[in-house]
Parts: C-alpha cells; structure tokens; sequence
C-alpha cells in the first residue's frame, strides 16, 4: 500500500523549474532513498512534501488525503515529521527541552511531554546528554537530536535529508542501525542521502533525480546498472 | 537560602514604604515597579519569542487612553481603565499581529517601530476623541500620597511575573522558544507559529496596556508625547530588557531598577541631563560587547564558572 504518493509535482521558481513531473509513491513500511547530483531538487522535494513550498503543479497525497495545500505544522500533525540538510536545533535549548518542544504535539502535558521526550532520547541514544545545551553538540549529536526531535512527533512517515552528512565512519554505522530500529517500529522513511554506500545498504528503493526529474526508480540493484543514472553522475561517456 | 530569596524580596518591597521613604522615592520606586512590569510583558514577546518589537508605546499609550477616555467620554472612574484595558488591548494586539506579524526579524522590529508612531500621530490629531496635544488629566485625584499607588503597581508587577513564569514554563513557552530559535524547524516540528507568535504579542500588549492604564490613574495627566513616546517608552522597555537579561525572569526587574535609578541620577545633574540619550546609547553598547545576556543572563553563566550554585532561570 502506499503512504505518500507524489503526483505530477513541478515547482518552479521564476524561471528555474526546480522540479518537473516527478510522480512515485511511497510504500508503507519501506525505507525509500531519493539520491541525485547536487542541484537535482531532492530538498525542494522534500519541502513540497513538508508544506514549505506549495507545489506549481500536480499534488501530493498521505493515505489518500492531498496535504500539498496544507502547512508544514499541520503536516506534521497528520504524520510526516523531517530532518534538514543543515542542522538546526532548537540552540539555546538544552538537549531534553529540545526534544520537549516538539513532544508536545502528541503529549496531553508537561509530565507526558517529558515522558515521551526522554523515551525518543533513549532510543536514539541520547539520553546521557540531555542536560547540555544544544549548541555545543558535536554535528554527529545534532545530527541525531535532529532525529530524535522528529520522532517525538510521532511520525508515520520520517523525512530524512541528508542525516550521514559529515559523520566519520562510527557514527554513520551507528546512525544506520537507529534509522533501521526506526523502520522497525512500523515508521516509513524516505531519505536524502550522498554516501552511496549507506543508501544502497539501507534502501529498498530508490530513486534518482536530476535536474529536477525522476531519472529513475527501482531497487539499489538495478538503479547501480541504470545507464541513465551513470551517466548523470559521471557524465555522457561520449562528450568524456 | 534561594528558595526563600522570591519571599525576602517581596517582603521588603512591601514594607519599603512603611520606612517614611520622602514623595520623590516613592514616586521612583513606583516607575522602579511599572516600568520591570512592561519590560516583563516585552520579554515575553521579544525575549522568549524572539519578536523584537520597538514599538511598546504603542500598547503603553493605547492602555493609558483606554482609561483616559473612559472618565474623559463617560466620567467614570479611570481605575476601570485596568480591566478594560485587557479586552482593548487584546483586540488592537490582534489587529496589530496581523499586519506586522507576517514580516520577520529586522523587518518586524521596523514595522512596530512605525505602527508606535502611527498610534502617536492618531492620538495627536484625532482631537475631538482623544483631546489631542492638550492631552487628558483626570482633576480629582484619588491619593495624594504614594503609598496606594505603590501598592496596586506592585500588585500588578507580581501578577505579571507570575503570569510571564506560568507561561513560560508551559508548552507555550517551550513553543515560544522553539519559534524564537528557528522558526521553521519549529512549524515542521507541527508548531502553529503564526498563532503562537499572536498568543505572545496579545499577552504582551494586554500588560503592557494594563501599565498604561496604571500610568493614566498614577501621573493624572497623558498627552500623545508622553505614552506613546518612542524613546521615553519603546526604548527604555528594550533597553530595561536587555540591560537586565533578555528571556529571564528577574531581568526586566534589575534593568528597571538599574535604568531608572541612572536616569534619575543623569536627570538630576544638570551638566549631564541633556545627554542623557548619548549616555543611554553607550550604556546599550556596552552591554551588548561586554554583556550579551544582561546582568541576570550572564550572572548565572558567571556562578557555573565558579560552582556557586545551579542555574536559577
């Protein structure tokens, strides 16, 4: 069955078409990786389907109900929660109230709120660094913080965008193993990722996109012998 | 020992007056206690929210008039200003949120800073309704001495630190803070932020008018110039804020403390009280290089320094 169907969405800015026709869905269940060359439009995508953008055309669709009109508070509300590219922690908060904040959305009050909080802190590993603030993470701490701030809403669906950026080779095993356990749980993930090692690893689909259209769609498998997707990331083997 | 500090505080400050304090402390012990009250309400905005308003004055006068008005138009008594205030300046908050609240940042702080003036430009030339420059005074003054003037400030200011402390611990002020860190991490986050960021400014702008309306009752006479001055009003609340610790509980009260007493002081010499604008300014200036949290916001980081004690915000 498909959780979140992406139907025809264009998005220009001005002149600059960002996004044109891409149209796949997301099974329930399924870890999705969205990969690209730089600029292809993996993260206006994924703020199309968050509610920042509204798309120029076409819609989209979470358990059947179109949310491309709807703004990213009340998409977060009806199950998609998401990571960004560039990390951004609440600063001036502490690790737990941090995580507080966003409990909220499901919590009836303060004490449930904390509850839930220190129970996603625990499972993504944090819960030893609740205290700090969270601007002195280190970036492989903010990078889970971010996680695990998104789950505490409570997500059906995880939008992870680019979470392995930047972490040595420890941490990205580690991270591999939450978003795993994260699966477990019944939450369905798309994700941004570069390292192709972690994609195809953790993918059960995956697809590609350039210059802002879906190149192509299939298992980590096919889409490593898809001629289309070699070329756009090494380029035309005739003009080389 | 600070468990006990919030009581021994307020236990002085209610037998301050009972000491034969002369008219004039009075009368700066009641600016002392007015002025934390409106730097507490612009906390809430601008501190924990992050929406950094200059124009306060605007909350401030339309409170002071909203009592004004009632005994000018209707001869009632202006003590009813404190409660009328509320709704008033809930809807004016409202109406203010809706044009200036789309904007962010820089862009919000020019658009209060232009809606304060627009307020004072109306109130100027509105003159059938609100009497214009010759301002309101109220002729029959309900206390010549201080002391119960004293006492309803200092009953409006506990009001309004514990209203701001309930607040800001609740899941407002946890989405308070969201916004003011990152706005849209916090709408993905499933954060309202339009109507949370309204909420803030409606309960600033409702103490800050209830202040005004205090204001009105307390000095008998208001004009335009007076309440809905930028730098008298607008300025001094950011400044009171930012000299006593942005987004902590007893900050507005050391700022006022501290920025009412200097003003007086700088007032008082008559070499120094033309300047005592420049000397404002430099007082910012130095407080932003040297203490970017205020006194209270940098006091608590210089105790962890030396383990005295845990983090009292």
């Amino acid at each position: 069955m498909s959780l979140l169907e992406i139907r025809e969405v264009s998005k220009r800015f001005g002149g600059l078409t960002a996004l044109s026709n891409v149209s796949y869905s997301v099974h329930q269940g399924e870890i999705l990786g969205l990969i690209g060359p730089n600029g292809a439009g993996k993260t206006t995508l994924f703020n199309v389907v968050n509610g920042f953008y509204p798309p120029s055309k076409g819609e989209v669709l979470f358990k059947g109900e179109r949310i491309s009109h709807l703004q990213p508070y009340q998409i977060c509300k009806f199950g998609i929660g998401r990571t960004f590219q560039v990390v951004r922690p609440l600063q001036r908060m502490t690790v737990l109230d941090n995580v507080i904040a966003s409990a909220f959305l499901r919590a009836k009050n303060k004490e449930d709120a904390k509850e839930m909080a220190l129970e996603a802190l625990r499972f993504t590993g944090l819960y030893e660094d609740k205290d700090l603030i969270s601007k002195g993470l280190p970036l492989g701490k903010r990078k889970k913080l971010e996680i695990t701030r998104a789950l505490a809403t409570k997500p059906e669906m995880l939008l992870l965008d680019e979470s392995f950026a930047g972490l040595n080779p420890s941490e990205q095993n580690e991270l591999i193993d939450i978003i795993r356990q994260i699966r477990a749980k019944g939450i369905t993930i798309m994700i941004i990722e570069h390292h192709m090692k972690v994609i195809m690893s953790l993918s059960d689909r995956v697809v590609v996109l350039n210059y802002g259209q879906k190149i192509a769609e299939g298992t980590p498998k096919e889409i490593g012998s898809n001629p289309l997707v070699i070329e756009a990331y090494l380029g035309d083997a005739e003009s080389a | 020992m600070k468990k006990f500090l919030p009581l021994i505080i307020l236990a002085v400050l209610f037998v301050l007056p009972l000491i034969g304090l002369s008219s004039y402390m009075m009368h700066i012990l009641v600016l002392v206690v007015m002025y934390s009250m409106i730097g507490m309400a612009w906390n809430l905005l601008g501190g924990y929210c992050g929406q950094v308003s200059f124009g306060h004055a605007a909350f401030f006068g339309m409170g002071a008039y909203s009592a004004g008005l009632l005994y000018h138009h209707l001869g009632l008594s202006a003590w009813w200003g404190l409660l009328i205030s509320v709704p008033v300046l809930t809807v004016f908050s409202l109406m203010i949120g809706f044009i200036c609240l789309r904007l962010r940042g820089p862009y919000f702080a020019l658009a209060t800073l232009a809606m304060g003036e627009v307020f004072r430009v109306t109130a100027e030339n509105l003159v059938k309704f609100t009497g214009g420059d010759v301002g309101i005074l109220i002729r029959e003054r309900t206390w010549v001495v201080k002391t119960w003037y004293y006492y309803i400030i200092l009953l409006l200011g506990i009001g309004a630190f514990l209203l701001v402390k309930k607040v800001i611990e609740s899941k407002w002020g946890y989405y308070f803070v969201s916004i003011r860190e990152d706005q849209d991490a916090a709408s993905s986050l499933g954060i309202n932020t339009t109507l949370y960021k309204t909420i803030a400014l409606c309960l600033s702008g409702a103490l800050t008018g209830v202040a005004g309306a205090f204001y009105m009752n307390y000095m008998g006479y208001i004009d335009p110039k007076i309440v809905f001055a930028l730098h008298d009003i607008s300025i001094v609340t950011i400044m009171v804020v930012m000299v006593g610790g942005v987004a902590t509980y007893w900050g507005p009260t050391v700022g006022a403390i501290i920025m009412v007493f200097l003003a007086e002081l700088i007032r008082s010499n008559p070499s120094l009280g033309v300047a005592h604008q420049t000397l404002f300014g430099i007082l910012l200036i130095i407080i932003i290089i040297f203490l970017p949290n205020g006194i209270v916001g940098d006091f608590t980081k210089l105790r962890k320094l030396f383990r005295l004690g845990g983090t009292p915000t």
